[in-house]
């Protein structure tokens, strides 16, 4: 059993955070691992995305191969698409519907809908009125995560205490806000299927 | 051997030299080099004082501290991205020469596809022109065990040993388990005191010594338990892997059931006996590097003419870029996944500046104060100023390499652009910009040289800068007039008396510096206290 999933999103959106939470729980389910991260410029405000490849045999490549993702997990619409090629046929395309508009040429939202629908495994989620309704907008990542759950092979359980776990540091109030975003994902993503 | 890790390949290359006992880690911050620093920075050993570990000016003078340290018979590790071995390459190339008395490693760590850099060099040619051993990494653990055996290998032979990490590796993480950690070495002088004198009578022994030790660092090359030949029977094809090229092999074929010959190949000089006996064996070559062709280059002209070798200068992978699975896959002939394409909508979405960025203010300043003169007067430099170059701002002109702002505009005004105006970050400038402002006060350039100073070496993540604190008293020590380095605050109020001095300064036929400064935005959202020195 493997899930090699494409995480997107825009520079500052906190897809290093999903990342970092699936990977502490895929460690508590002694799978393999291997996670690819995105420095340097192209972090301030521009596409970002990590590779995230777990495993119950051992990983080689670093990078997904063309073709054979199980999942695009996206902060956002548009990056949701720019990562196709790296997506199996039958894999999920898992994004917020909030496009984060910081281009002057971006495009039309319906216009990307209707790319993202021509995927069938897709699942769009409001990701931002969810996280605003579950009590912080800054939580859209941890909604998607929720959103995405389903779809990642390590239980729900290991990935909502992996968050509780990478959250510590910043107080019970923060884990409390990023929890309840991941339960009210998953919730969205209960009623989807 | 210790706990499982869940490291970056950079973390791993910094976890290695820990337990090796590394007393100094030398570096400048550069992607995808970065982590490896701040690893020791923060590490348990470094912060009970064992292991010196503040940035270094530049590249240059990382590895030569480091090879001071190694003189005093410690152990020492010098880190730096890959164009940044250029900056260092005349203490690099030397230390070959002198040798080593502590083990000496430098790691290098290369961009291949120009994620967050201006070319993809291949320093496994740096390894080859210095002609000392190299070892490249397929993994994240090997990364590790190659730090503990390349000390070793420094020590045996008394030469530097020169890690080369890849994006791939550096930035992502996997599992690694350590070993046990060496001690730290004593302080302990060279048995030699003539060793590190590089007079010519003396270098050409040494020089000598290092040209006959290079069949033992072949022949151990070929038995090192980082290289690996396994035939396949009946098999008619040969495949070699160079470092990383071996994990997207291993992708295709995750069982190891080659149906080809295959020899992995991580440890360099490159072992003739093991590339003769593939070579013998196989019909055809198929050479995986990471980089350029270097090893392909070196087969096409080597053994005989009369098999084929494919690679990169065939057109069987693409000449320049990362390989990935899909590539190598294709170029072992593999059938291979349909993939999707990205759909024509998908726009790219280029970095920006963060929002409040003092870089703007510097900008959209300059651009006014240029109205007068035209376009193309402006030359810049590496840093996040650099984005400066794409819309609204479109408002440089250059980007070459570390300090080159500088020294391209007095090289401009010479030739008659006058006026001629570098733009160069705080960090940049002492890594590489003085030496040239101080050719301009020589020559008496009019050019003038605005440092937009954030307190910050901002795009590698904001570590804390060589001339903190201290922009103004270097420009004048190193003799711009005092009236000629004025210091602004690039903020959206200023700017009509911003736009007013670089007139002013841009007007004056001899030297001027502008300094720019307002703290980087980001360390100020992260709450990061800069204290007005380099110590930590």
């Amino acid at each position: 059993m493997k899930t090699d999933i494409v995480l997107a999103g825009v520079g500052g959106q906190g897809i290093l955070s999903i990342a970092a939470a699936i990977g502490l729980a895929a460690v508590k389910e002694d799978l393999y691992i291997k996670q690819s991260e995105i420095h340097g410029m192209s972090q301030k405000g521009g596409e970002v995305y990590s590779h995230l490849r777990l495993s119950d045999k051992p990983v080689y490549s670093d990078m997904i191969p063309l073709g054979q993702g199980d999942l695009i997990l996206s902060v956002e619409p548009l990056e949701s698409l720019r990562y196709l090629p790296f997506l199996k046929k039958k894999g999920w395309l898992v994004t917020n519907s909030r496009g984060y508009v910081n281009i002057p040429n971006y495009p039309e939202p319906e216009t990307l809908v209707k790319e993202i629908e021509k995927i069938p495994n897709h699942l769009l989620v409001d990701a931002d009125r969810i996280a605003r309704e579950a009590g912080s907008l800054k939580a859209a990542n941890m909604v998607m995560l929720g959103a995405a759950a389903p779809f990642i092979q390590v239980s729900e359980e290991n990935l909502e205490e992996a968050i509780r776990t990478l959250f510590a540091r910043k107080g019970e109030a923060v884990v409390e806000k990023n929890v309840n975003a991941f339960r009210a994902g998953l919730k969205e993503a209960g009623k989807a299927s | 051997m210790g706990e499982k890790m869940f490291l970056l390949g950079d973390e791993a290359v910094a976890q290695g030299a820990i337990d090796s006992g590394i007393s100094g880690c030398y570096a400048y911050p550069g992607t995808p080099s970065t982590e490896i620093m701040e690893y020791v920075q923060a590490g348990k050993a470094a912060q009970e004082g064992d292991i010196v570990r503040e940035w270094s000016a530049n590249e240059k003078t990382a590895m030569e501290a480091a090879l001071g340290m190694s003189y005093a018979g410690k152990r020492a590790m010098v880190c730096m991205k890959h164009v940044g071995l250029n900056v260092a390459a005349d203490p690099f190339i030397n230390a070959t020469i002198t040798g080593v008395n502590g083990g000496l490693l430098v790691v290098v760590a290369d961009d291949p596809s120009m994620h967050s850099s201006q070319n993809e060099q291949d320093s496994r040619y740096y390894g080859k022109f210095a002609q000392i051993p190299v070892l490249e990494p397929s993994s994240q653990q090997e990364a590790y065990n190659m730090v503990r055996k390349g000390f070793e290998l420094s020590e045996k032979y008394g030469v530097p040993v020169l890690v080369r990490m890849v994006t791939r590796i550096s930035h992502s993480r996997a599992a690694v388990v350590p070993e046990k950690p060496d001690p730290r070495k004593e302080l302990k002088l060279p048995r030699d005191m003539k060793q590190f004198i590089l007079l010519p009578s003396i270098a050409k022994g040494h020089y000598r010594k290092l040209l006959s030790s290079q069949h033992v660092f072949e022949e151990d090359a070929a038995i090192s338990v980082f290289n690996k030949l396994i035939f396949s029977e009946k098999a008619k094809k040969g495949v070699i892997a160079c470092g990383l090229a071996y994990n997207y092999l291993m992708e295709n074929f995750p069982g190891g059931d080659f149906p080809f010959h295959m020899l992995k190949l991580s440890h360099y000089p490159v072992p003739e006996k093991l590339i003769r006996a593939i070579y013998e064996r196989s019909e055809e070559l198929v050479v995986l590097e990471e980089g350029y062709p270097f090893l392909e280059d070196m087969l096409v002209g080597m053994p005989a003419k009369d098999k084929p070798v494919h690679g990169r200068l065939d057109g069987f992978l693409p000449r320049d870029g990362e390989l990935n699975p899909y590539l190598v896959g294709k170029a072992l002939q593999l059938p291979m996944e349909e993939y999707r394409e990205i759909p024509a909508v998908t726009v790219p979405r280029p970095p920006t500046f963060c929002p409040g960025c003092g870089h703007i203010d510097v900008y959209k300043a300059l651009n006014v104060a240029m109205e007068e003169y035209g376009p193309g007067r402006v030359f810049s430099d590496i840093g996040c100023y650099t984005l400066g170059a794409l819309p609204p701002y479109n408002a440089i002109n250059s980007c070459v390499d570390m300090g080159a702002s500088v020294t391209m505009a007095v090289g401009a005004a010479d030739a008659g652009l006058v006026p001629s105006v570098a733009v160069i970050g705080d960090s940049t400038f002492t890594h590489s910009g003085m030496t040239g402002l101080l050719d301009a006060v020589n020559k008496k350039s009019p050019v003038t040289v605005i440092i937009s100073d954030n307190d910050a070496t901002a795009m590698t993540g904001g570590q804390v800068p060589a001339g903190l604190g201290k922009i103004e008293q270097i420009c004048v020590g190193l003799g711009v007039e005092k009236e000629h380095v004025r210091t602004i605050i690039p903020l959206r109020k200023n700017h009509e008396k911003n736009v007013i001095v670089m007139k002013e300064e841009i007007k004056y036929k001899g030297v001027s510096v502008i300094v720019a400064r307002r703290e980087c935005v980001r360390i100020l959202a992260a709450g990061k206290k800069r204290e007005m020195s380099n110590e930590k």
